[in-house]
């Protein structure tokens, strides 16, 4: 009979293998398609170990807001932009061992710094949503819209010019390209493109007897 | 029993991971823009352990806030790889050194 504490850390651990797993192959696979997708199971592992912590609105955040919008548009980028391989991949092997001891020792101070034996004791107690009596959702958003109002609207308003900002970037002008202008062309008037010219019907001229033979047959 | 010290360690883990990626992937930006998410998201397991942890709900709005900033970091980021693409043809991070910095 396996109880509930024991049971959520064998997800916790199973959950933060594929986590790393999912991380190395970021930053190891070959094809850049293959590192995006990569990304995404980092992501959702990421986002059950979340749910795990009971922290279930911004797990399904996390889920929906770079899962299905951030991922989607690496994606696209990746799969626009035309990357040799070979070019992009040189010096990888060259930088391996300095990447892997840099990593290792700074892991190694990190957990030494933060006294990962002291946090330790600190057991996962009650949710403390749950103690306020309401659900995460609830918990975060009485939060964000009370006490955190100002940051989130600070925070839509950086939504905004990230949006202008990726537009202006990107936006392509050519000169010597002939486009169609759909206002002026309904703005325009017949009398605009015809101009009807009053003119008096011309008359050919009489037939004048040609001089010399004609006049004698 | 989940302790504080899982969370913890995992956010190292995953922190590291990036940081290494950030020597060993010196060619390729995308990689790059890639490893900058996964140290965010790092930093997000972290905030989202402590206020789980100590029962403070400004982590978790904290951590709204950095997928916020994020997203729109990532959308400008690749807005100028795309830039970038198109006037120089490389998304090599030696080659890229029009500005002689």
């Amino acid at each position: 009979m396996i109880d509930t504490n024991m049971f959520q850390l064998v997800c916790f651990y199973a959950f933060a293998a594929v986590t790393v797993v999912a991380a190395l192959g970021v930053i190891t696979l070959r094809n850049s398609v293959h590192a995006v997708l990569s990304l995404v199971l980092t992501f959702f592992s990421t986002a059950c170990i979340w749910l795990l912590a009971e922290a279930e609105f911004l797990a399904i955040a996390l889920i929906v807001v770079y899962v299905g919008a951030v991922m989607v548009l690496f994606l696209f980028v990746v799969m626009m932009l035309d990357i040799k391989q070979e070019q992009v991949r040189e010096g990888f092997i060259k930088y391996l061992p300095v990447g892997i001891i840099v990593a290792l020792i700074m892991l190694g101070e990190m957990l030494a710094l933060i006294g990962v034996r002291a946090m330790h004791q600190a057991v996962m107690g009650a949710d403390p949503a749950a103690a306020a009596g309401m659900s995460n959702t609830a918990w975060l958003g009485t939060a964000l819209y009370t006490q955190f109002l100002l940051p989130f609207e600070v925070a839509a308003l950086i939504l905004t010019v990230g949006v202008v900002a990726a537009v202006v970037l990107t936006l392509r002008q050519r000169t010597g390209v002939r486009h169609q202008q759909a206002s002026q062309q309904v703005r325009v008037n017949a009398r605009d493109r015809v101009r009807v010219v009053k003119m008096a019907a011309e008359v050919p001229a009489a037939p004048q007897p040609a001089p010399g033979k004609e006049t004698t047959p | 029993m989940i302790t504080l010290s899982h969370f913890i360690v995992l956010g190292a883990v995953l922190f590291c991971i990036a940081l290494a990626s950030l020597f060993i992937n010196r060619k390729n930006v995308i990689v790059l823009l890639m490893s900058i998410e996964l140290m965010l998201l790092a930093v997000n397991i972290n905030f989202v352990a402590f206020s789980r942890f100590l029962g403070d709900v400004a982590g978790q709005v904290f951590v709204f806030f950095i997928l916020t900033v994020a997203a729109a970091e990532t959308a400008i980021g690749l807005a100028i790889l795309v830039l970038l693409m198109r006037n120089r043809s490389t998304i090599n991070v030696a080659e890229i050194d029009s500005m002689k910095g």
